[in-house]
């Protein structure tokens, strides 16, 4: 593995501000021209429990978590904190450390916080020998003594950022600047003495003879760190979204909280309901009105809106839903990414149901994805979903500033004016014919919104005639059926011909072997093949994103294109497997599966590994927690 | 330019206006209280000076449900229980529509009940038609949450063991600010209560006594109601909640025991309507949201200013 890359892990308990510690320090290596990943996982527990962020940073691009880490800041104090002077540390203690040792990278560097532990403790965990063992470089410091004596003893993460600074050899320039953007007055003053002591005391007292560096790099433009919370939640601003109503569930909460927070000052609105069932309801409603709107949940609460998802296909009221997946059945592992609501979002609700969805690979496209599925809902009158995952959620990673559009889309796509109402056909009794399947386009027919002079109609959940009374008259109800479905070829005809490829391609077209994939789990197939090619392997990748309407052609294409393929997603029952086959009917004995779904997300080398027993040695298992799923024959 | 022209344009309503054509003719059956509710909105939309076009009335299923098929206003037939939040969110997207929600009681208090209590909480400035016909009318005459306690149906052969729940009170200690029950047998008084609901600014509900002869037979909105507002014996303050509690716990157990009272029971004025609460709080736009999409000089913020806390 090599270490031309710094992946600096921080290790603690929830509530010791690891996350904002993380995001600044991730901000200064970015600041510095390097790219970055971040990585957070934490326990369903707001205070204590053991929780690490991880950055990755590299001159060259990043695209997800490594395999391992090299960097080891182990802070953790809050397992049982007191707020007394004499606090009383739970021998959780160690966890900072203990729990984080298997992963360290040979000839690592590790920083404890000597002020929170016990020279017992540390014997407990054998750290002497096991750095002996594995080349580590240990570097004790009292963080928490050094940060009472300037400021205050949560401190001790500027503290903790200072030893690393010294130890990696980095300017404390932009780490400095970040600070002043995020405080003053005094408690700034005191950080930034904190910092500087902890650089100096580092360059006084050791000697440096490990091998680790931060690297050096360069940017071409300016760059914003992002989650994908953020992407998605900055897509829909730019799609036009002012609506949003939602009810709290991870990793969904995210995203509803941005929206949230940024509205009142764009003259948006957000509502927090009673349960999902009525956020859904109400983004249908606000849509109804009018208003370009949307809602989401995670798994459990997107079970509740198969309701309203189907009203919204019935009355042709456009909306977006995002489904931000965690582990389940039912609650699951609330704070633990999995990919297996793919199923569940494709065929929830009843009937021969009709809506698009995107599956996001990384933060780029999820912004980009989160505008389409705007974009398509307004313009075909059709709920589209976007499903991601805890991982994209929570991981931060920079993307290039000129990336983001920088307009504001209000187009309510199929929707009348006034003036066109005035043109539009109209029955006897004045209602517009808002249902006339003789004047569909694509399947679609314009709409009016309530308020409109000219467009009143019936929109109604039941099937209905032209002008939206209930009807069951057979010749209408074939006739609307066929209108609805022809929305959804017209759809994949525009992704195929006027959109750029929604999928992600990896490696040399001629290669013989493929990795399918989907979602989040992109980016760890990305760097795999990269490495399994640099071995001399033959592999290419396809990362799929759109799962309704599916991306027929293209995968098409790409199995038939390689000798074998193996289908990578995190959940135990190969879910995306499954829809290739229904969709596309046939390569059952050209694909297997590999399958993790133990609440962490993939690392490279687990699939470089499951490539490599897949296609190598049948006999052997992987050594990882993950499941050769084999071919299944068509 | 306001692309809703038809909102705010002052001209005589008639009242056919609200009647469609030819088609589609109500389905219910012959003598259903149904009737009455359509009428008295019919009869009270004009007199309120609303356009159909002004209008949005929001329906759950039900025979209730299909009320907004034979009125001609803008309608949004929903699903089962689910009138309240489509509504609410017509409503503070645009909130110069007038917003109209009605549903039966299984589908209002039972199977919707917990939007109903949170509609009433926020106050929303909308009226609610509860159509309570002590039963299930579409899915053939089970019981409903208003059903009286021994009620014999298909679903509880041995008669309901559960006490009937009280639209009125809960209503008022969810927060709505206007609440008074009528019935279709009723149609003068149906028609004021509704004018009043729709022009009081905040959540009106009208609980609606509507009969059922298909399969509530003994129904008891068939006995003689009594106004409390006309009667001598009913004297209390409308706009005192205790006094208005007590009166509407007076009626609901008259009701068990045969006697229907309606009438108006509480009016609060003063309490502002949610869409004021969010303003005050300055999460309510200052203009309706939905016209800002057809209006070409509107000011869209962008989201690229956010990006600059990312760099
Ligand atoms: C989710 C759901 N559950 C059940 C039904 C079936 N359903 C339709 S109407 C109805 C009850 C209607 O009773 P009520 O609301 O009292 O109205 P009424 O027909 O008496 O006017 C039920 C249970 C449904 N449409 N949707
Ligand atoms: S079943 Fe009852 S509620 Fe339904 S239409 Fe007939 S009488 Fe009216």
């Amino acid at each position: 593995m090599s270490d031309d890359e710094l992946i600096w892990r921080i290790a603690g308990g929830s509530g010791d501000g690891i996350d904002s510690t993380s995001q600044n320090f991730a901000k200064a290596l970015m600041r510095s021209g390097l790219n970055v990943f971040t990585h957070r996982h934490y326990p369903s527990r707001i205070r204590g429990g053991h929780t690490y962020v991880e950055i990755r940073a590299a001159a060259r691009e990043v695209q997800s978590r490594g395999d391992g880490y090299n960097f080891l800041l182990a802070l953790g104090d809050s397992f049982a904190r007191n707020p007394q002077e004499e606090a009383y540390y739970g021998n959780e203690e160690i966890k900072p450390l203990s729990e984080n040792l298997d992963e360290l990278r040979e000839g690592g560097i590790i920083v404890y916080d000597e002020g929170l532990v016990d020279d017992e403790d540390i014997e407990e965990v054998d750290l002497e020998e096991r750095a002996e063992e594995n080349d580590w470089h240990v570097f004790p410091m009292d963080l928490r003594g050094l940060a009472k004596e300037h400021g205050r003893e949560v401190m001790r993460n500027t503290a903790g950022v200072g030893v690393t600074a010294a130890l990696l050899d980095m300017d404390l320039e932009h780490i400095e600047d970040l600070m002043e953007d995020a405080m003053g007055g005094d408690i700034l003053e005191a950080n930034l003495e904190i910092l500087h002591e902890a650089y100096d005391t580092v360059n006084e007292e050791y000697d440096f003879e490990h091998e680790l560096r931060a690297p050096t790099g360069e940017h071409d433009a300016e760059q914003a760190l992002l989650s994908g919370s953020n992407a998605i939640a900055y897509g829909a601003i730019d799609a036009g979204c002012r609506f949003i109503a939602g009810y709290p569930m991870t990793p969904w909460t995210d995203v509803f909280t941005i929206l949230s927070q940024n509205f009142p000052d764009m003259g948006g609105i957000s509502e927090q309901v009673e349960d999902e069932i009525a956020a859904a309801a109400l983004a249908v409603g606000a849509s109804h009105a009018g208003v370009k709107a949307m809602s989401g949940s995670s798994g459990g609460g997107f079970a509740l809106m198969s309701e309203p998802l189907g009203l919204a296909e019935m009355t042709e009221t456009p909306v977006v839903l995002i489904e931000s997946m965690r582990a389940g059945p039912s609650t699951g592992m609330p704070t633990k990414p999995e990919q297996a609501d793919l199923e569940h979002v494709l065929y929830t609700s009843q009937g021969d149901s009709q809506r698009v969805v995107f599956a996001p690979g990384n933060i780029e496209e999820a912004y980009e994805q989160t505008r389409l599925a705007f974009d398509i809902a307004w313009d075909y009158q059709i709920p589209t979903i976007v499903i991601y995952d805890q991982k994209l959620s929570g991981e931060n990673q920079n993307v290039d500033v000129e990336f983001f559009d920088r307009d504001v889309s209000p187009d309510l796509g199929s929707t009348l004016t006034e003036e066109e109402l005035k043109e539009a056909a109209h029955d006897a009794s004045g209602k517009f014919k808002r249902f006339d399947y003789n004047e569909a386009t694509d399947g679609v027919v314009s709409r009016s919104i309530p308020g409109q002079k000219g467009g009143r109609y019936l929109a109604t959940g039941n099937e209905h005639s032209p002008v939206g009374h209930i009807s069951e008259d057979p010749d209408n109800r074939v006739f609307q059926m066929e209108r609805r479905l022809e929305k959804l070829e017209k759809i994949r005809e525009e992704l195929d011909e006027e959109r750029d490829s929604t999928q992600t391609y990896f490696g040399d077209e001629d290669a013989e072997y493929g990795i399918i994939t989907w979602g989040s789990s992109q980016g760890a197939v990305e760097e795999a093949i990269g490495r399994l090619n640099e071995q001399g392997h033959s592999v290419k990748g396809i990362s799929v994103s759109d799962m309704m309407p599916f991306a027929e052609t293209e995968v098409t294409e790409f199995l038939e294109s390689v000798d074998e393929a193996m289908v990578v997603e995190m959940n135990a029952t190969a879910q995306f497997r499954g829809l290739i086959q229904k969709e596309l009917g046939r390569f059952g004995d050209k694909m297997t599966s590999l399958l993790k779904f133990n609440g962490n997300p993939f690392e490279p080398a687990e699939i470089v590994e499951g490539y490599e027993v897949n296609l190598a040695d049948e006999d052997r298992e992987p050594t990882a927690q993950v499941r050769i799923e084999p071919v299944a024959g068509d | 330019m306001s692309a809703f022209n038809a909102i705010g344009e002052e001209r005589e309503i008639d009242r056919d206006e609200f009647t469609p054509g030819v088609e589609p003719q109500p389905t219910w059956c012959p003598g259903c209280g149904d009737f009455g509710v359509l009428k008295s909105l019919k009869q009270a939309l004009p007199e309120v000076g609303k356009t159909p076009e002004e209008v949005l009335t929001v329906t759950g299923i039900g025979c209730s449900g299909k009320l907004n098929s034979y009125l001609d206003t803008y309608g949004f037939h929903t699903i089962h229980g689910r009138s309240l939040p489509v509504a609410r969110a017509a409503k503070l997207a645009n909130p110069e529509l007038e917003v109209i929600a009605a549903g039966g009681d299984g589908d209002g208090y039972g199977i919707g009940g917990n939007h109903w209590i949170h509609t009433a909480r926020e106050n929303h400035d909308m009226t609610y038609i509860v159509f309570n016909n002590e039963i299930f009318g579409l899915t053939k005459g089970q019981t409903s949450p208003t059903s009286p306690k021994g009620h014999k149906s298909k679903t509880q052969p041995s008669g309901s063991a559960k006490t009937p729940l009280r639209p009125l009170s809960t209503s008022l200690d969810a927060g709505a600010s206007y609440i008074a029950r009528t019935a279709a047998v009723n149609p003068n008084q149906a028609k004021e209560i509704i004018k009043e609901a729709i022009e009081h600014d905040g959540f009106a509900h009208v609980d609606f006594l509507t009969q059922c002869p298909t399969w509530n037979k003994d129904a008891r909105q068939y006995v003689p109601y009594i106004d409390v507002q006309e009667s001598d014996d009913y004297d209390f303050d409308i706009t005192d909640r205790r006094e208005a509690a007590e009166m509407m716990h007076e009626t609901e157990d008259v009701l068990n025991e045969g006697t229907v009272l309606t009438g108006r029971y509480y009016v609060d004025e003063d309490r502002p309507s949610y869409t004021q609460e969010k303003e005050a709080v300055g999460e309510m736009p200052d203009e309706p949201l939905a016209e800002r999409y057809f209006d070409d000089d509107a000011e869209w913020e962008r989201s690229y200013d956010l990006l600059e806390r990312h760099t």
